[in-house]
């Protein structure tokens, strides 16, 4: 078998250059449009849309007490999500990088979360009619941040290992007033004033990120989500609640959570997002991208698009 | 027919060279031709227009939820059916939108010079996943409460969360209705300007009557199934 020369380009014919057709663009237009509204009202009307109340921190705190009082010691005690999160929120973790990038801590901390004393102590301080509360407050001013911390690593510890986590049924041990903190920040939460305390603003409060911090460094939120197939390793980020389709068009950026390295990596979000700005730029510059631009020859689907036209040039 | 040459005399003022542009963008007559070429005959050629249409019902029900504000929906009944049909037609302009992309590649619609339309298509689906993606952090319900959660950690490893707060309904509004629109609006007008000038792109290898053929040589350099040929 000779392998010929590889022939020079040919320009593709100028498409004005061909024998055309009457073809009415508006009247496309519009059937198309009056297609897609139609389609549009028959589907919204039969399946409608879904609209799961959002979690408040009082319906959490109803729900869900003993995980209330778990997240308040693990914030108090450093040891959550957010408090050991890094950049945006603080300096307590280096984040993730991207090829030995630290993206992350090079953006800084744009929205400053000081775990402890934003989300638990702050809003404690409004409970000035509670004496349990204040008492509490003030032995925890008065203690060293060392001690704060072994009180609260020890109720966590202790919380975590009571039947059903519920702080009645804990240990006896030295937690100095973090017990007494933590219940009255579920009393806080109970009546509703907590979200008031983490939003932003004096009035208009419009920013609910501590709030969704906190929240999300319970398990409760998590567990509702993992109920309905939302978790990370459920394809989570393009399902939806119910049966509804959410964002299937995410579905090769959620797949990469399902396999290994990435979901079983502490870097699996920078690595994930890295892979994914790669093929996005493959996928834009596919036209420049020798091999890629010529699968479209090597598997003839052209042939099924365009058959009229090569059945009747004798193609 | 070509997109005509530029005119030769001078232009002193930027508004006669501004004129020129635009009158040379699209060929005399392809701004909304009446006739198309013969091998226009497929369906996959619809999937362009509803794409187009899909993304006007989404502009016009996302319009009416913008009027009763960010919670009406959670608490009228019309404010839900408006939802639905923001919610369905997105569906259907994002099923069209990818149908449209995968029929535009295996016609290599690439060709001729077509290369920044097919950049433009991919930037058109990466801004609208962005403005969808806004639009599931605005619907302050649980499902934004959880998305947003878990979304952050993403962002935020590759340093866009610093300055782009998913955990800011507010924040995410804004861009959802207005910012990312009108960078989609925009791509959208580059992009079907572009197909108006470039007009639809030939059938693979097919020749023009009356161009000469120098050979059956493929207009992309290629494939080593056309250099293995005996």
């Amino acid at each position: 078998m000779m392998l010929r020369a590889k022939a020079p380009r040919r320009p593709v014919s100028d498409s004005h250059a061909f024998p055309t057709r009457s073809y009415d663009l508006v009247k496309e237009f519009l059937i198309a449009l009056a297609v897609v509204t139609v389609l549009t009202v028959v589907l919204a009307a039969v399946f409608s849309s879904p609209d799961d109340k959002a979690i408040s921190l009082q319906s959490w705190a109803k729900t869900a007490p003993s995980d209330v009082v778990a997240t308040a010691a693990g914030e108090l005690a450093g040891t959550t999500t957010s408090a050991t999160y890094g950049p945006p929120y603080n300096t307590n973790g280096d984040g993730q990088q991207l090829l030995f990038l630290p993206l992350q801590k090079w953006a800084g901390v744009r929205y400053p979360v000081d775990s402890a004393n934003d989300l638990v102590v702050g809003p404690l301080r409004s409970m000035t009619g509670d004496p349990a509360v204040t008492g509490a407050l003030a032995r925890w001013d008065s203690a060293t941040a060392q001690q704060r911390t072994t009180w609260a690593t020890a109720y966590g510890d202790a919380l975590s290992k009571a039947p059903d986590g519920e702080p009645a049924k804990v240990a006896s041990g030295d937690y100095g007033p973090v017990p007494a903190m933590a219940a009255g920040f579920q009393r806080l939460a109970l009546t509703g004033g907590l979200e008031q305390q983490l939003t932003s603003g004096p009035f208009y409060n419009a920013d609910p990120t501590k709030a969704l911090l906190l929240l999300a460094d319970g398990s409760y939120l998590e567990d509702q989500a993992r109920a309905q197939s939302l978790g990370g390793d459920q394809w989570g980020m393009m399902n939806e609640t119910g049966n509804y389709p959410g964002q299937p068009w995410l579905w090769l950026y959620t797949f990469w959570y399902q396999i290994d390295p990435f979901k079983s990596s502490d870097n699996a979000d920078a690595l994930v997002w890295g892979l994914m700005m790669v093929l996005t730029l493959g996928l834009m510059l596919v036209p420049f991208i020798p091999g890629l631009r010529s699968i479209p020859r090597w598997i003839p689907v052209h042939r099924l698009i365009w058959r009229d036209w090569y059945r009747r040039t004798g193609h | 027919m070509t997109a005509p040459a530029r005119a030769t005399t001078a232009h002193t003022t930027l508004t006669e060279r501004l004129r020129t542009r635009i009158e040379h963008t699209v060929p005399q007559g392809q701004a909304l031709p009446d006739r198309q070429p013969a091998y226009v005959r497929s369906w996959v050629y619809v999937f362009g227009v509803l794409t187009l249409s899909a993304f006007l019902v989404v502009l016009v029900s996302g319009a009416i939820l913008a009027v009763g504000g960010l919670t009406w929906w959670h608490t009228s009944s019309v404010g839900h059916f408006v939802n639905s049909l923001h919610l369905w037609s997105v569906e259907i302009f994002f099923a069209t939108m990818v149908i449209h992309l995968w029929g535009k590649f295996w016609m290599a619609a690439w060709r001729g010079g077509r290369g920044l339309t097919w950049v433009t298509g991919v930037l058109l689906f990466l801004a609208s996943i962005g403005t969808a993606f806004t639009g599931y952090l605005s619907q302050t319900n649980f499902d934004s409460e959880w998305i947003s959660t878990q979304a952050k950690d993403g962002l935020n490893a590759v340093g866009i969360g610093a300055f782009f707060n998913v955990l800011n309904p507010g924040q995410m509004l804004l861009w959802h209705v207005v910012l990312l629109p009108f960078v989609v609006g925009l791509i959208t007008v580059w992009h079907v300007v572009l197909v108006r000038r470039h007009g639809v792109v030939p059938p693979i290898d097919a020749v023009a009557p009356g161009e000469t053929v120098p050979g059956d040589a493929p207009d992309l350099s290629t494939a080593s199934q056309e250099e293995a040929r005996p």
